[in-house]
């Protein structure tokens, strides 16, 4: 629609941004920026200062969490290493997490291809089906499955959380693969098609290569989702437990939050990674490949 | 996939013309929709699997009774009278709706101003905003959660911060344990999902209307109210809703930091496939919780839909 001016003014391909208009009330509308500027890193610092205290009180030496601070340790980040149970529980996640990522965005491809390039009647429909994972409130859809393992008889184990995070992966790697493949030209592979390969040829040499940025991504968030993920493993562990259910075990004992603190600490940071990455390759891969496509 | 590499090969083979495979084949190359369909059928299927039959398995354990181990599958309407029997399933439903209102009227309230910023002041590095934004979202919910036990805690954070300040004496008591504890946090761990909707909304508006409305003689106040607002009303409704409906069934944030007054629905319903060992009350509590969000969010719907064609 209005695709002309959004060239003309926005350097984010991605998403359409006309900026044109903006930019010329720009030289006397900056009273009206500075606070809203303002109010930006006020939010910013809402959303990051409450949770950078726990990476803070990892290094405190001392087991309670409190100001003053006493002084640096590396303390409770040794304990943590010489932890059987917390390391048998972090082997669990990254398998379930594996798992999750690889089936997820397999089941992705398939549904933002399908999403993208047919035209499908009764598209809309479809797509909030397949989203409805996100907003059922997690308890009913833990309960929901721990219901149904018992009554078809499946024994709790680390496969049944796999499958419910499945659940609630396949909407996000559906999304971050759809974006994907709606920012290159379609005419790529229609001129595939055209040169005589198959579907699937097509798919594995010319959709496969466009697409990986958004197949990485896919995995890496699928992962963090799985990795991250509470109640539904809380609901569907067997004996197996996973990390989150491990920290949520230990939050009982007051004597080892240093060790929770430090765990959380080295979970955020890893997650903050992992996420901060495939968003940029996401996001960017996006904005060039439309760009730059011929 | 692989049959399309196989049938290719047998093009030549007139007898194979009239098999079942050629025709079948046929058929998917006639049809776009269809090719589209078998191509999705994998995630559908994982998801009738994974949540539709559970979710009917749900409703069929809330009409059950549980006689201590044993399920007894006579169909009873029990597990309802039980909850209109007793004052406190009610409100508590009652309060954790109000809570999640609360809620999700904060997160609203704080993300607008943010995603404004990014959709309409923001014009270098825009991507490093939204990353800024999003990752909190994606990362653990239960440590964001925890972090808030720790701040707000009886020898918390605050409390000890303030105290070795020499700004208080004694700990405040009412910081932690309570319905505002449990509604702060929540806004605080669904903040990034309220943002992102709004966004979209709000860089989706076409700006030359906003010039329009300048050019026309409105104020910069004027113009927010009877442009912008209106458009973005879509993304503020689906951020509102995107919070609202996950956050009535929350369990880990009442747990966490609502003590005995901050309790949600989520709480009970958890305690009776744990202590109250009493699985198809449980069941009745989720289906009746989805049922009073459910008529929530329609009735909401309806209700902004008609109120725009009015306008």
């Amino acid at each position: 629609m209005s695709d002309t001016v959004s060239k003309a003014g926005s350097d984010e391909r991605g998403v359409q941004a006309p900026q044109v208009i903006e930019s010329k009330h720009e030289g006397h509308s900056w009273t009206g920026e500075a606070p809203l500027f303002i109010y930006a890193v006020w939010y910013l610092a809402f959303l990051y200062i409450p949770v950078l205290f726990l990476p803070l009180f990892s290094f405190n030496d001392s087991i309670y969490v409190a100001f003053p601070l006493k002084g640096f340790t590396l303390q409770w980040y040794a304990d943590m290493l010489e932890n059987p149970a917390l390391l048998h529980a972090l082997e669990n996640s990254v398998k379930v997490g594996a798992g999750v990522a690889i089936a997820s965005t397999f089941l992705g491809i398939f549904a933002a291809k399908a999403m993208t390039r047919y035209r499908l009647p009764g598209k809309g429909p479809l797509t909030s089906f397949i989203m409805l994972p996100l907003v059922v409130p997690g308890i009913i859809l833990g309960i929901a499955l721990l219901v149904i393992s018992n009554t078809i008889g499946v024994d709790l184990s680390l496969y049944t959380i796999g499958l419910a995070h499945t659940l609630v992966a396949v909407p996000f790697a559906m999304l971050v693969l759809m974006s994907r493949l709606e920012g290159f030209d379609k005419s790529l592979e229609e001129a595939s098609l055209d040169l005589g390969e198959n579907a699937f040829q097509t798919f594995l040499r010319v959709t496969l290569p466009l697409a990986w940025p958004g197949i990485l991504a896919s995995t890496l968030l699928t992962f963090t989702i799985s990795f991250d993920e509470f109640i539904l493993a809380f609901f569907l562990a067997g004996n197996e437990v996973t990390l989150p259910i491990y920290i949520w075990s230990q939050l009982r004992f007051p004597n080892r939050l240093p060790m929770v603190l430090s765990l959380g600490a080295c979970i955020l940071v890893a997650s903050f990674f992992i996420v901060t990455f495939s968003e940029v390759i996401r996001r960017r891969g996006v904005g060039t490949q439309s760009g730059a496509a011929i | 996939m692989s049959d399309q590499t196989h049938a290719a090969g047998t093009y030549s083979g007139a007898e194979e013309q009239t098999s079942f495979g050629f025709k079948l084949r046929s058929l998917f190359l006639k049809h776009e929709w269809l090719r589209g369909y078998l191509l999705l059928s994998p995630t559908l299927l994982v998801m009738i699997c994974l949540m539709c039959v559970p979710l009917f398995m749900l409703v069929a354990y809330s009409f059950w009774t549980q006689n201590y181990l044993d399920i007894d599958k006579t169909f009873t309407l029990a597990n309802y009278e039980a909850y209109f029997q007793k004052p406190i399933y009610a409100a508590l439903m009652f309060k954790s709706i109000r809570m999640s209102l609360y809620c999700t009227f904060a997160t609203l309230l704080l993300a607008y101003p943010m995603a404004y910023f990014i959709a309409f002041k923001v014009t270098k590095n825009k991507l490093i905003w939204l990353i800024l934004i999003t990752v909190p979202f994606w990362t653990s919910y239960l440590l964001r959660v925890f972090a808030w036990k720790v701040i707000l805690g009886f020898n918390g954070v605050i409390n000890s911060g303030l105290i070795s300040l020499g700004i208080i004496s004694d700990p405040l008591e009412f910081l932690l344990y309570n319905p505002t504890a449990v509604v702060l946090t929540l806004a605080h761990a669904w903040a990034a999902f309220a943002i992102l909707p709004i966004y979209v909304s709000l860089e989706k508006i076409d700006r030359s209307l906003l010039e329009a409305a300048t050019d026309l003689g409105d104020t910069p106040k004027e113009r927010f109210w009877r442009v912008t607002w209106p458009l973005s009303l879509p993304g503020v409704i689906a951020a509102g809703l995107l919070v609202f409906i996950p956050t009535v069934g929350d369990y880990v944030t009442p747990k966490l930091v609502g003590g005995t007054t901050g309790i949600m629905i989520g709480n009970i319903v958890q305690s009776q496939f744990g202590k109250a060992n009493n699985w198809p009350m449980g069941a009745a509590l989720s289906v009746i919780s989805m049922l009073m969000i459910t008529i929530l969010v329609v009735t909401f719907i309806v209700a902004t839909t008609r109120a725009r064609a009015k306008n």
